[in-house]
C-alpha cells in the first residue's frame, strides 16, 4: 500500500473511504461517513459523483480513478485507516463489527443492518484496469514508445510508418496491449520464435501488439500464438512462402472447442468476410510477418499477383457431425484438443456439382475440379485443400463414406494417364516430360497431405471450394502443411 | 488534447524517426517540379532555378498553389506526383 506521506490527500492519522454513488451500500452508510467525519480526519474519494457523499468536510473527486488505482481498491466502500502516515488496516463493504474495530464507535452505524456487501470499484471494471495501469502505473512493456503528435491521427500515423497491410489498423496503445496480453498466461518477454525474412526475435508482447493492430480480441491470443508457432515450423518454410512469385500465402484452419468459444465461423460464408475472429487471427499473422519479420510486398515478397487471402485467410472447420473425423485429428491431434493447421495456399476456386447424387459420381467430379490446380496438365506442383460443403458432404455420408474412404477414393480418382499430360498433349505445350507417357500419374502427394479435406460452409449449395497449394510442396520432406496443438 | 503514445510493432531495427527519402544519384531522365506557393518573388526564384536546370539538361515543370494561405489541393499534389520525380518548392518571400 502507498505511504500516505507521498500524497497530500491522505490523512497522516485518520481514515480514507473510497465510495461511489451508484453503490447502494455506499448510499446506505452515508450516516456512518458523516459520523466518522465528526470524530476524526476523514477523506472520501468519490468515483462517480463529486457531490456524493454530502455533508462531509473533505470529499475528493476521483472520477479519473487515480486514487482508487493507487490505493488498490477493488470494492466500494473501502475504509482504510492511517496512523503515522502509513496504512494500518482496511475493510470493505459494510460490516459493522469490522468498521467498529477499525474506526471505533463512531463507525457503528446504528439502525443499519449489521452487514451488507459492497460493489465493485469502478477502477476494476472490465477494460478500466488496463487504462489505469497505462496512465498511472508501469505497464511493464518493452517495445519502444512512438509518440504521435497532438493533432495527428494515430491511424494515419500507423500508415505512415508502414505498419499497415493497406487497411486501417487499431493503434497499439498500452491499454490495448495490456488487455491483449491478458488473453494469455505466457510472459510478455517470452520469445515465440524468429520471424523471417529478417529472423527477428518475436516476443509474446510483439505478437500482442500486432494482434491489437489486426483487431483481435484478447481471447484470440492463444490461437494467434499457436498460429505463429505453426508458421515458424521449419516444415512450413515461411521464408520461401514469403519470397515466392507464386500466389500463395498462409491459409489458417482452426479445429477444436476454441473455435466455438471465440465465435469463429465455419458455416455460412466461412471463407468470406464478416467474422471478427476469422478475419483478425489471419490478419495478425500477416502483420507479424510484415512488421516483425520485415516481409514487405515488393521487397522480399515477390508475388507476381498475390491473392486477397494475403490480407487474411483463416477459418474454422465444422465439427458438428460426430461421424466426420476433423482435419486436426486426421493429422495426429487428440480429439477435443485445439489445433491450428497451416497450409501454403492460393485463392479460393469454386467447384460446382449439382448433379452428382452418389459418392462415386461426386468423387470423380471433385477429382476433375482438383486437376485444375496450378494447371490441368501439371502434377506435383502443389497440393490442395478441399473445403467440403454440407450438401456435398451429405452425399458421402449417405453413401456410408467416411473421411478415410473419401481420401482413398479421391486418391484413385486423381490419377490420369501420362499421355494426356505430357508436353504438347492436346495441343498444349505445358505438361510433364514425355517419358511419363505410359504411366498413370498422381496429381498430388499421397493422402492425407495431397488433399487436405476440411468441412465448412452454409447449409444450402451443392458447391465446394478448392484451394490450390504451392509448388514448394512438391518435396514433401522439406515443405508441408503443418498442424500444431494450441497451447 | 494530449499526445498518443503507441508501441512499436516492428523488430525495432530502424530509428524511430522516419528517414527522409534518399536523393537520386543523378537527375538524368528525371522531371523536377518547380512549385510556386504564391509568396512574393517566388516566381522570380523559380525562373532562375528553371534556367539552371535547363542549362544542365534537366526537364522541369511549373506548378502553383492557388493561394499561399492554404495547403496545396490534393489534385495538385497528385498531379506533381504523377508528372515529376523531384520537387523544389519556393516557399519564402
Amino acid at each position: 500500500m502507498p505511504d500516505s506521506l507521498l500524497s497530500p490527500d491522505l490523512p497522516r492519522d485518520g481514515f480514507v473511504i473510497v465510495a461511489k454513488r451508484e453503490c447502494h451500500t455506499c448510499e446506505l452508510i452515508q450516516p456512518v461517513m458523516q459520523s466518522l467525519d465528526r470524530e476524526a480526519a476523514l477523506t472520501v474519494f468519490t468515483q462517480d459523483d463529486p457531490t456524493f457523499p454530502s455533508g462531509l468536510r473533505h470529499v475528493v473527486d476521483d472520477h479519473a480513478l487515480e486514487r482508487s488505482f493507487h490505493l488498490g481498491v477493488e470494492t466500494v466502500p473501502t475504509l482504510i485507516r492511517y496512523a503515522g502516515g502509513r496504512e494500518v488496516g482496511r475493510t470493505f463493504g459494510w460490516d459493522r463489527a469490522a468498521w467498529v474495530e477499525l474506526a471505533g464507535p463512531a463507525a457503528a452505524g446504528e439502525g443499519l443492518p449489521a452487514w451488507q456487501p459492497g460493489c465493485g470499484s469502478r477502477s476494476v471494471e472490465p477494460g478500466v484496469q488496463e487504462i489505469l495501469i497505462a496512465r498511472y502505473g508501469d505497464p511493464g512493456l518493452k517495445a519502444r514508445e512512438i509518440t504521435v503528435g497532438e493533432w495527428d491521427d494515430p491511424i494515419e500515423a500507423c500508415f505512415e510508418r508502414g505498419w499497415s497491410d493497406g487497411l486501417p489498423v487499431v493503434p497499439p496503445t498500452d491499454d490495448r496491449i495490456l488487455r491483449m496480453l491478458g488473453g494469455t498466461d505466457r510472459k510478455p518477454g517470452e520469445i515465440v520464435g524468429l520471424i523471417p525474412p529478417n529472423l527477428a526475435p518475436c516476443t509474446v508482447e510483439k505478437v500482442a501488439i500486432n494482434a491489437v493492430m489486426a483487431g483481435c480480441k484478447p481471447e484470440y491470443m492463444p490461437v494467434v500464438l499457436g498460429v505463429v508457432e505453426a508458421a515458424l515450423d521449419p516444415l512450413f518454410v515461411l521464408h520461401g512462402l514469403l519470397c515466392t512469385t507464386h500466389f500463395s500465402g498462409p491459409v489458417v484452419m482452426i479445429n477444436g472447442p476454441v473455435t466455438r468459444a471465440i465465435g469463429m465461423n465455419s458455416g455460412v460464408n466461412a471463407l468470406g468476410q464478416g467474422n471478427r475472429a476469422n478475419a483478425t487471427i489471419g490478419r495478425a499473422l500477416q502483420l507479424i510477418v510484415r512488421n516483425v519479420g520485415g516481409g514487405l510486398p515488393g521487397a522480399i515478397d515477390r508475388a507476381t499477383l498475390g491473392n486477397p487471402g494475403k490480407y487474411t485467410f483463416c477459418f474454422a472447420e465444422d465439427e458438428s457431425d460426430p461421424d466426420w473425423e476433423p482435419l486436426a485429428q486426421r493429422r495426429g491431434i487428440a480429439a477435443g484438443k485445439n489445433a491450428v493447421t497451416l497450409f501454403q495456399g492460393e485463392g479460393v476456386r469454386g467447384f460446382i456439382d449439382q448433379k452428382s447424387r452418389t459418392p462415386e459420381e461426386l468423387v470423380r467430379s471433385l477429382a476433375m475440379g482438383l486437376w485444375g490446380v496450378s494447371h490441368p496438365k501439371l502434377v506435383d506442383a502443389g497440393n490442395a485443400i478441399l473445403v467440403l460443403s454440407p450438401e456435398h458432404y451429405q452425399i458421402f455420408k449417405d453413401g456410408g463414406w467416411n473421411r478415410r474412404r473419401l481420401e482413398d477414393e479421391l486418391h484413385q480418382a486423381l490419377k490420369r494417364p501420362g499421355r494426356d499430360l505430357i508436353y504438347g498433349a492436346h495441343g498444349v505445350a505445358e505438361g510433364i516430360p514425355a517419358k511419363f507417357a505410359d504411366r498413370m500419374i498422381d496429381k498430388f502427394q499421397p493422402m492425407p497431405d495431397g488433399v487436405l479435406i476440411v468441412r465448412a460452409g452454409g447449409p444450402a449449395g451443392l458447391f465446394s471450394a478448392i484451394i490450390g497449394g504451392w509448388p514448394g510442396q512438391r518435396v514433401s520432406t522439406e515443405c508441408q502443411a503443418v498442424t500444431r496443438e494450441i497451447r | 488534447m494530449s499526445t498518443t503514445t503507441l508501441r512499436d510493432p516492428t523488430a525495432e531495427t530502424s530509428p524511430t524517426r522516419r528517414a527522409r527519402l534518399v536523393p537520386p544519384p543523378s537527375l538524368d531522365g528525371k522531371v523536377v517540379a518547380l512549385m510556386d506557393i504564391g509568396k512574393s518573388r517566388g516566381k522570380e526564384f523559380l525562373d532562375r532555378l528553371e534556367g539552371h536546370f535547363k542549362k544542365a539538361g534537366v526537364a522541369t515543370r511549373r506548378y502553383a498553389k492557388p493561394t499561399n494561405t492554404k495547403v496545396a489541393p490534393v489534385e495538385l499534389m497528385q498531379k506533381i506526383a504523377a508528372e515529376a520525380q523531384l520537387a523544389v518548392i519556393a516557399l519564402s518571400d
